[in-house]
């Protein structure tokens, strides 16, 4: 399963997700810069991705919990997601996320 | 600028590694200080999970990052540390006779033989929002220009404010603030907030009131020489911009962990953190130790009980560093009616 994430340079990669792994998690150790200060808690809003080409609509809505801590990160857009709240599965495969502003 | 103190150890970052030092130093005899830019103890504990909990804590099988704080806080009681909150660690210098001297944002001055680095990731600091030159309107005044903190609200008195953000702070600054502004304007990227019930039905009713104007928008460019802002550029989420008079703004997006000064204090830094040896925990400069998340070793786990060994180990090379000629005496604090007298339990 891939993601194609966009990192705060411009440049595309191209990642293989694993299943039950958040996109956090896999940008992470696909070496984009992604701070996830919180290791994935849900309580820092540094692993803020916009979801991009229609994935947005794709996934599963997010939590009430999510959409709270979504109130702490910057440039904030209709398709923000916190990417350690995005669980990579079959259906996420090819998924378009690009890092947001630090 | 008052006198400097003088100590043994000067520890940067009051997070739970920084305490358990105190509490390893004491059974030595040795005093401490403590500095971190938060405004309490407990680091990444406290600050980002006070309620989560942890179950890897030797002998805890549960307790909560606020609870583990707290154990720490009355572990370390019976050696009397000096916190100084609220103070960023900015410049270390070596001295003549082999001390350092570490001095803070706020003036202060701590001259200690040993200086215990236990930064975590660095210094919790405000978000900054991805405003174009942004810079250069922070610490522009009182109460004109970028703000990410109250400190006196009368400075406010009169102006245009423009608060962003949807948690408490934002929120409570709205509430505080409207009364004494010529204008006060709230944006955030929904029509929903984080903050508390209580203070999203205040913030309503000011509205009502035409005490307060809300958008959901986003502040996309602020205007006005550096040093005196005059007004920003809001955008909408449909991508509408218009532009509008404020003489400050305040944005509230939480804190985030950046380095800091610490990348400036001349010590040997591999990709933002500190390499030590392990048997000691010193950094490349020798007299600077470095413990917890902030080191850099083969093996290296950021945990907890990592950064508790470590500071055991430290405080063994550190006792020797402030007390050349003495003489260190392994004991067990179960056996030992000296360490007990020090934990004042004897
Ligand atoms: C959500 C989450 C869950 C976790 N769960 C676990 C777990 O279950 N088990 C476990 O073992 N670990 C866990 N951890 C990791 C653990 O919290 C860290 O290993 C630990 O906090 C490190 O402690 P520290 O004292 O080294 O640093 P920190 O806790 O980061 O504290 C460093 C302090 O130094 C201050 N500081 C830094 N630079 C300066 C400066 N220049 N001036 C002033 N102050 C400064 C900072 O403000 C901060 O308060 C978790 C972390 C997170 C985020
Ligand atoms: S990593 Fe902290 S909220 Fe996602």
């Amino acid at each position: 399963m891939k993601i194609i994430a966009t990192d705060r340079n411009g440049k595309v990669h191209e990642l293989e997700g694993r299943d039950g792994w958040s996109v956090m998690e896999i940008l992470r150790d696909g070496g984009l810069d992604i701070a996830a200060e919180c290791g994935g808690a849900c309580a820092c809003a540094t692993c803020h991705v916009y979801v991009n080409d229609g994935w947005f609509e794709k996934l599963p809505a997010p939590s009430e919990a999510e959409i709270d801590m979504l109130d702490m990160a910057l440039a904030v857009e209709p398709n923000s997601r916190l990417s350690c709240q995005v669980i990579c599965s079959d259906e996420t495969d090819g998924i378009k996320v690009t890092v947001a502003p630090e | 600028m008052s006198a400097a103190i003088e100590t043994d150890v000067a520890i940067i970052g009051a997070g739970p590694i920084g305490l358990f030092a105190v509490f390893e130093l004491g059974l030595l005899d040795l005093k401490c200080h403590l500095i971190d830019i938060l405004d309490r103890a407990g680091g990444q504990c406290t600050e980002l999970y006070p309620e989560k909990p942890i179950y890897d804590i030797p002998g805890l099988p549960i307790v909560t990052g606020q609870e583990l704080v707290n154990r720490l806080l009355e572990q370390v009681k019976p050696f009397n540390p000096q916190f100084h909150f609220g103070e960023m660690a900015t410049r270390l210098e070596k001295l003549e006779d082999g001390r350092w001297k570490l001095a803070t944002d706020a003036g202060t001055e701590i001259i200690a033989g040993v200086v215990v680095i236990a930064a975590g990731a660095g210094s919790f600091m405000p978000k900054r929002p991805p405003v174009p030159g942004i810079e250069a309107f922070e610490n522009a005044g009182d109460g004109v220009g970028v703000h990410y903190a109250v400190r006196k609200m009368e400075t406010f008195r009169g102006k245009n404010i423009l608060i962003a953000g949807g948690g408490d702070s934002a929120l409570d600054w709205v509430i505080n603030l409207a009364p004494l502004a010529k204008s006060l304007t709230l944006v955030h990227h929904r029509d929903g907030f984080r903050a508390a019930a209580h203070s999203v039905n205040q913030m309503r009713e000011l509205e009502a009131a035409g005490k307060v104007k809300f958008h959901v928008a986003s502040v996309k460019a602020i205007h006005g020489e550096p040093g005196k802002m005059t007004g920003v550029t809001l955008a909408g989420h449909d991508k509408s911009e218009w532009q509008q008079d404020a003489d400050a703004f305040l944005p509230f997006f939480g804190l985030t962990i950046k380095l800091g000064p610490i990348a400036e204090f001349g010590i040997n830094l591999h990709e933002n953190l500190i390499p030590v040896d392990t048997a000691r925990f010193e950094s490349q400069t020798p007299g600077i130790f470095a413990i917890g998340d902030i080191n850099t070793y083969a093996g290296k786990l950021k945990l907890i009980l990592s950064g508790f060994h470590e500071a055991a180990l430290m405080a063994q090379a550190a006792f020797h560093v402030c007390r050349p000629n003495e003489k260190l005496r392994f004991q067990y604090t179960t056996s030992s009616s000296n360490l007990q007298k020090k934990l004042g339990v004897s």
